[in-house]
Parts: structure tokens; sequence; C-alpha cells
């Protein structure tokens, strides 16, 4: 490729590229430094977020104590791990029967699939709020269903826009497989379960994963459709900080805050870490 | 012997594979028209629906009342400031992403991929507490504050202002900027710039004659991507806005809970996502893709 | 009469069909990949599909494996009607062009795929895949993933995953296409005597000429979905019923002319030519010969027993083993290639000479 030779035109020469530089430099202390500055204040000792009057764990240790804040810890990790589970299912069936099949009415379906990923939270969460309310009844004819409870609305909800989110990322994987590859083991007298079984499902295994890590993102990271959908008695923990930080900043806050951050990055670099692994030479065919 | 020819097997087997891939796909069907479809179409009808004295939304006498009262002021000035915020982050977020977008797409590759990684990470961490982050640093007696008043602006005082909106929102979304930006101009075939130089274009020229329009793509999607969930934002504005100050999708949220008027919330909800659908198109016309 | 033989030169030691397909037809919506095609290819036979890319061939041959169905007409195997089985169900294997190997599986896992899923038992299968392995000489690299494979080495595995179910018929689809030249060639050599070796009817589909000349029994030639051409290698070359297929393998002249009878064609000029065709009296034909089978001698010295035309002398390119003469005749220019032995007659442009050829050696084309 050219490329190696014209970098040098592509970098700007004399002051310019200095000043591309400061920018660049400046850009990722905007990225990082608020992060830093409240992790920084949650072990500050003081009860007023922004005097620093020592360091301590103190507001950790208050984290650990409160019911509340555990409670919804709870109620987010079971919605998350429903909500993900039946949304890789579901999501890569959908993926297989888009990328691999042509029926009636498939283009349609195709357009659906996408809108829950360019709608709006609002107009998602109020469609949500709404359905369920014009349809408890129905719901609770349907013997051992009861959405009043509110985990398995948010679970509902959840499932609602991740369908999508994961047979995006599924799909991505399957165009790239070689299609011949399952003619391949069709032709070695495999059946189709034992095609997707042995050659499909373990080729499009980073997709299905890395899918499965966005739905635990999104469905951790949602505030606004849960606020709308969940009931007394089962907040996720989104929604628990989303309602105290309307009223306000505290350290309280700030120690869960972190806790989240912590735990949503370790998601994000587990996913990096899993790109990484399976484009690896030894991973499958990589140019 | 008999005809050897078998016209219709083939259709036949089409037909069993097509019906194959169906129901491959039918969980996820019926799924997404119990939970996504009738919804989207219940939140449509109630913006042709009544609405009772008491608040209720009763679903006869279809009327045009709620898009009627999408042209009144309030309402209006609800839509424009939500646009002109939307706009503003969204050229700000350009300004900051290009010579970012640069600067990473002319590193070395091993360079290249842990600067991306370095954007990547705070695009997927919690969202909600990044927001809160800034509502830390912009607090009375926040970090920002004081050294804004420090450097000299006023009090440094601009939570619950547009303005902390605005920067809330380019802080959120600058990622769904440099993504785009960077996929563009990674793209670019260089030696084009060694031609353009070679042709007696000054470095600028080369630029703004080569780079800027082999980019454009990746700035047009950039903006959607940045443009779009800024107009529908809500939590952004709840957190670090004003209260008097609504946007479109706080405003939406007030008319199902306090105002108790379904049929106005519903076709309010029913014009931002046309204004995201229209974006949406316009990204894949752009062949736009990935996230 | 399901198991005759139609053609004359295979008929001789054809007992039984490995793959018959009579009538066949596959439209894609309007396009018509492959329109109404006959073909019995012998058991034991290595068999080449060849025609220049788009023209049917691996149409036909994923119509035997079954991996596509055909619109009309019957795909037997055996004798046996194939019909709606799936790919699964037929003894056949393809080696495909891509060589479709498994990425997560070894080279020992990839070979024993299919005797897996025939739920063949466990030291049978060991056995046998150390066998396929051994027979493309891969040994010692069964633990290694299709990745860290060249691709000579990735075909030697396609190869033997096929071979290892020791298939009533093996289909190969352009399996050499991504191979260097040299590469090519050997594998060439390679492959046609691992089919004598193992005994298994090979349709191998290439668009390759050379390919398919040094490796094949016999050779259909394809051409829009038809097969233009079935006979032995030699018979192509030296007969060719079609201008396609003559333009089609190797270079050859095309001397316009029109049949005059059942035994005389007349040339453009006026010269008639005594061959044989069986078209109607007046079709306009061709009249192919092959440039080494043209000689040049001065003009007039020519032997009265074959056939004479005079020209002049164009331009000579001189090859190394072989000189290209170009000689422009009255309405037409011949391309005629000469052992380079002859170098002491070299002739240089200008020079009025007269071009012969054997009657024999000419064939009357159409089309």
């Amino acid at each position: 490729m050219a490329k190696g030779v014209a970098r040098s035109t592509a970098e700007p020469m004399g002051w310019s590229k200095w000043l591309l530089r400061g920018h660049s430099a400046l850009v990722y202390a905007f990225f990082y430094a608020p992060i830093a500055v409240l992790t920084f204040y949650s072990f500050n000792e003081s009860q007023i977020v922004g005097r620093w009057t020592g360091f301590s764990m103190r507001w950790y240790g208050d984290f650990l104590e409160n019911d509340n804040v555990q409670q919804s810890i709870w109620v987010s990790v079971k919605v998350c791990i429903a909500s993900t589970l039946i949304s890789v299912v579901l999501g890569t069936l959908a993926a297989l029967s888009i990328e691999r099949f042509r029926w009636w009415g498939q283009k349609a379906f195709d357009a659906v699939l996408y809108l829950p990923i360019i709608i709006p939270d609002v107009t998602m969460a109020v469609m949500l709020m709404v359905f369920f309310s014009e349809t408890a009844e129905w719901f609770n004819v349907i013997p051992g269903v009861d959405l009043s409870e509110g985990l398995e609305k948010l679970v509902l909800s959840h499932v609602a826009f991740n369908i999508s989110f994961v047979s995006v990322v599924v799909r991505a994987r399957l165009t790239n497989l070689d299609a011949t590859m399952e003619e391949a083991a069709a032709d070695l007298y495999a059946n189709r379960w034992q095609t997707f079984r042995r050659v499909t499902l373990p080729q499009i295994m980073p997709g299905v994963l890395g899918g499965a890590l966005l739905a635990v993102t999104l469905s951790l990271d949602d505030v606004v459709v849960s606020s709308f959908v969940s009931a007394v008695g089962a907040t996720p923990v989104s929604v628990y900080v989303f309602g105290m930080l309307r009223k306000g900043v505290s350290p309280l806050i700030n120690a869960v805050s972190v806790v989240i951050l912590a735990a949503s990055m370790a998601l994000v670099i587990a996913s990096l870490v899993l790109e990484r692994v399976t484009n690896s030479p030894k991973g499958p065919e990589e140019e | 012997m008999t005809e050897v020819a078998t016209p219709g097997l083939e259709l036949q087997a089409e037909r069993a594979e097509s019906r194959r891939g169906f129901l491959l796909g039918l969980p996820a069907v019926v799924y997404l028209v119990v939970f996504f479809v009738i919804p989207l179409g219940i939140v449509i009808a109630y913006s042709f629906a009544t609405r009772t004295r008491t608040g209720r939304t009763e679903l006869r006498d279809w009327n045009l009342e709620a898009y009627e009262r999408l042209g009144e002021s309030v309402v209006r000035a609800v839509a424009f400031r939500s646009l002109w915020i939307a706009v503003a982050s969204t050229l700000i977020c350009l300004a900051l992403a290009y010579p970012l977008a640069y600067f990473i797409s002319t590193r070395k590759p091993a360079t290249r991929n842990l600067l991306l990684v370095a954007v990547m990470i705070p695009f997927w961490s919690n969202f909600l507490i990044r927001t809160y982050a800034w509502r830390v640093l912009l607090d009375s007696d926040g970090l920002f504050t004081r050294v804004a008043a420090e450097v000299g602006f006023g009090d440094g005082r601009i939570l619950f202002t547009n303005k902390a909106v605005i920067l809330g929102l380019v802080y959120g979304y600058l990622p769904f900027m440099v993504l785009p930006l960077y996929a563009a101009i990674e793209r670019i075939d260089w030696s084009l710039v060694e031609g353009a130089r070679d042709l007696y274009a000054s470095g600028w020229a080369a630029f703004r004659r080569v780079v800027w329009p082999l980019s454009k793509p990746g700035v047009i999607a950039g903006s959607i991507l940045v443009f779009v969930p800024s107009f529908g934002a809500y939590v952004t504005p709840a957190i670090l806005g004003g209260n008097k100050k609504g946007l479109v999708g706080s405003y939406i949220v007030d008319q199902f809970m306090d105002a108790r008027n379904g049929p106005l919330g519903a076709s309010l909800s029913v014009m931002v996502l046309a204004v995201m659908l229209i974006g949406t198109l316009v990204y894949f016309r752009q062949g736009g893709r990935n996230l | 009469m399901a198991d005759t033989i139609t053609d004359p030169t295979g008929a001789a030691t054809a007992t039984s069909n490995a793959v018959q397909l009579s009538g066949v037809t596959k439209r894609f919506g309007d396009v018509v990949a492959v329109d109404d095609l006959d073909l019995s290819i012998t058991d034991g036979e290595f068999f080449s599909l060849l025609g220049p890319s788009g023209c049917g061939k691996t149409t036909t041959l994923r119509m035997i494996a079954g991996l596509e169905l055909p619109t009309q007409g019957s795909v037997k195997i055996h004798g046996e009607e194939m019909g709606l089985r799936p790919p699964n169900k037929r003894p056949v294997n393809t080696v495909f062009q891509s060589y479709a190997l498994f990425p997560h599986m070894d080279v020992r896992a990839n070979v024993g795929f299919g005797l897996e899923m025939r739920k063949v038992d466990k030291a049978e299968r060991d056995e046998q895949i150390a066998w396929a392995i051994d027979l493309v000489e891969m040994g010692g690299m069964g633990h290694r993933k299709p990745g860290q494979l060249s691709g000579g080495q990735q075909q030697r595995v396609a190869l033997a995953r096929a071979l290892v179910n020791r298939p009533e018929v093996l289909l190969l689809d352009e399996p050499l296409g991504a191979l260097d030249l040299k590469l090519r060639q050997q594998m060439q050599t390679e492959l046609k005597n691992l089919q004598r070796e193992v005994g298994i009817t090979f349709v191998y589909v290439t668009h390759d000429q050379e390919e398919a000349v040094t490796m094949s029994d016999r050779i259909g030639v394809m051409h829009e979905g038809r097969l233009l051409q079935v006979d032995t290698p030699e018979a192509i070359y030296e007969r060719p019923t079609t201008r396609f297929v003559a333009d089609f393998i190797g270079r050859t002249n095309f001397l316009e002319a029109t049949v005059a009878g059942r035994d005389e064609v007349v040339l453009a000029n006026g010269d008639r030519l005594r061959l044989s065709s069986d078209h109607a009296d007046g079709t306009a034909v061709a009249v192919t010969v092959r440039p080494e089978r043209l000689t040049v001698h001065g003009r007039g010295q020519a032997p009265d027993d074959q056939h004479r035309i005079d020209g002049v002398l164009e331009s000579a390119v001189y090859l190394g083993n072989a000189i290209i003469y170009t000689i422009s005749i009255d309405w037409m220019r011949l391309e005629v290639r000469c052992p380079a032995t002859l170098a002491g007659h070299r002739r240089s442009a200008g020079d009025d000479v007269t071009v012969s050829f054997e009657p024999e050696h000419a064939s009357v084309v159409v089309g």
C-alpha cells in the first residue's frame, strides 16, 4: 500500500503540526478529566463534594451499608441477565433468518428490526409505558403472569431494544462468514443442525458474545425506558441513581457512580479484548 | 422410460427453505410486533385520540387537535430550543472531532489502535454517570466553576443553563463524531494528497481541495449520529439543564406525567420519530453503516 | 434407455454412468444459467467441464452436489434419481474453489468431519484420516489450523477431506485456481495420479483449457449454459465442431467457407476443399486449421497432395522454440507456427509464399 510512503504528506508541518497535537491532547483530557475528578472526589472525606478535606473510604462504606442501593443493584443484575439471555437467543435467530434465508415480508422485518436502534429513548419509553398501561388487563389474563411487579416489565422492555442490537452485531459477523463453509459442511454429510452447531455457531461466536456484551451494557445503562416502566419495589440502579442525582450532588452518589463506571469500563475493556483475541492471526479468516 | 423433467421440484424446495427461514425469525418477529410495533401503533393512535376533562386519553372521536397544538408558541419554543441546542452541539462536536480524527488517522497503526480504544472506552461507559461527572464539576463549588471564575468568566456558573446542556451533549456524543470521521479520513488514499502537492498545492489547499471533500461522508454520518440523539435528549437536560427551559424530550415526558395530555405527548413523539427517521435515511443514503 | 451412452467415444468402455444429467435447465430469475443439458459421465473417468466464467459449469457441478436444484431435468448418480435430495444425503463430495476449510478446526478435524457426521467409529475414523492425510502428503501437519497452512497445503487438505469419504464421485470446482502457476502445474500431475490411484470418478470444473487438456479423459466444453462438445482432449483439439470450441482451446485460423455437398466446402476465394460435414448445402461455415498444422513454402513449392493457398509473408516473430509467421492471403491473414529448428529456412517480410495443410488437419465448424 502507498499509505506508508505518504503518511508524511498527511502530517501537517511546522506550527500546525503542534497545534494538531495540542488540540488532540486537550480533547483526550476533555474525555477523561471529568471521570478522573469524579473518582477523586469519591474519596473525599468531606460531606461537601467540592471541598477537599482529606482521603477517606467512608462513602464506599456507606454505599455497602445502604440497603436501597444494594437492592437496586440486584434488580439491575437480574433484569440484565434475563434480558440479555432472551435477546441473544432471539437476536441470533433473527440474524440467521435474515442473512441466510429469503422469505416473504423479510424486508419489512429487517426495517422494523432497525427501528429500536434509532428511536429516541423518550419515544421508546413513552411507547412501552402506554402499552403496559393499556394492556395490563390482557396480560393478567394469562395464568401465572403478573406484570404489576415491575421486574417482568423491565425485562420485556429491555429485550425489546436489545434484540435489534444483538442481531446487528451477529449479522455483521454472518455476512463476513463465507457461506460456502456451510455448503461444505452439508456436502460432508452434516444435517442442518449439525452444520449450525459445528460450523456456523463456532464462527459467529465472537459476534454472539459481542452482542451479549452490548446487551449487558445497554441494559445497565438504560435510564429512560426503565424509569417509565419500573414499579415501586423494582427500581434498577440506574433509575435509583438518576432519581438521587436530580436532587443534587452528594458524596454517596459519587461513590456509587464510580462503582458503576468501573463496572461499565470493565465491560468495554472485556469486549475490546475479546475482539482482539478473535481477530488475531490464528482466528477465523482474516485477510 | 418416464419423463425425466422435474419442474416444480425447485420451487417446492425453495418454498420449504423460505418457510424454514421464516420460522427461525418468527420468535423475534412476534416479540417485536407485540413489544414494539403495537406500542408504536398505540402511541400513534394516541396522537389522534381525545383527551377527556380529567386528563384521560380515550381512543375515540379521532381528531388532529394534538397536531394543531404543535403550532402553539409554547410548543414551538421548546422544539426550536431543542433544534438549536442540537445544531450547536453537532457543530462543536465537528470542530473538536475533525482535527482529532485527522490526528489519529495519521499515526502509525499501533498508536492509532491505542488512540481509538481511548475514544471507545468513554463511548461505552455509563452515560448517566459521565453526565453526572459534569454536574460535580459545574456545581457552585465545583472545580470547573472555581477555575472559570478565577480566569475571569464572571462567577463561572453555567449549571442549569443551555450552555451546560450543550457541554453535556458534546461530552456525551463526541465519540459518535470521532469514529465515523476517523473511518472516512483513514480510507483516503494519501497518494492523492501527494498528487495535489506535486501540482503545487500548498498544505492547506491540498486539505481543502482533496482531504475535506473525500472525508465529507464521515462528516455527514457523524453529524447525524450526534444531532439525532441530541435532539431527543432527556437525561442530559434533566441533570444539567434548568427546570424552566425544557427540551422536546422532557416536554414529552411532562405531557404524559404532570400535564396529563397523552395526545399532545404522542403527537410530539411522532414528530421526533419522524426527525430521526429522516436523519437515518439520509445517513444510509450516505452509505453509512455501523454505529 | 436410461443408461445408454449417446456420445460415441465414451461408449466403448462405458458400462455404467457415474453421473447422468438429462434435460437439465437452471434458471436464476430471468437468467438461464444452464440450458437443457444432457451429459453422461462414465464411472472412473476424469471428466472436465471447461468454459469461460459464467458459462454455467459451476452451476452444473453444484446441481450434481445438490447445492442447487435444477429448474428442470433429472440428475442421476449411479442410476439413482437425486430429485430433492439435500447435499448431505448424496454420495458425492466437493472440493470448493475457496477450499472452505473450517478455520476453527485443525487439519485432522477437518478431514474427519465427514466421517464423524456419518458416525464412523473413532478407531476406524483415525485410520481413515491418517490414510487421507498421507495420500495428499500432509503427514505431520495434522494439528495445524487452516490459517497456518499455505494455499497449496490448504488445497491438499480440502482434497483429503473430500477423498476420505470415498465418494462415488468427486466434484472439483476450479480447485487450483488460487495457486500460482508453478504449483498449479505440479498439482495437475498429482491430481491426475491421485485419481488413477483411488479410481474415483472426478468431475473437474475449470476455465483453463491447458489444465483440462492435460488431466482429463474427456472434456465437455460449455458456453452460455450449453454443452457444445463432449470428447477426448485430442478430439476436441483436432476436430472441434463449433467455432467457439476451436477458438477457446488453443490458437487457430478460421477460413470462412460455404458447404457444397456432403464432401466439399468452398472457401471465400472460390477454392474447393474436400472436407466432409453434416451441414446442409449452402450453410455458412468456417474451416479451422491450427497454426502448427500449416506449412510455409516458397511460392509454388508446396506438395501437390496438400491444400495450398498463395500469400505474402507479413511478419515473422521468433519465439525461441518456434517462429510465428503472419501471412496475408487475398481475403484475410493466417497465423503459422513453425518449429524453430528450421531457422535456416527463415523467411523475411515481403516474401511471396504458399501455405499448405493436409485436408485431415482441417475441420468444419459452425457458429
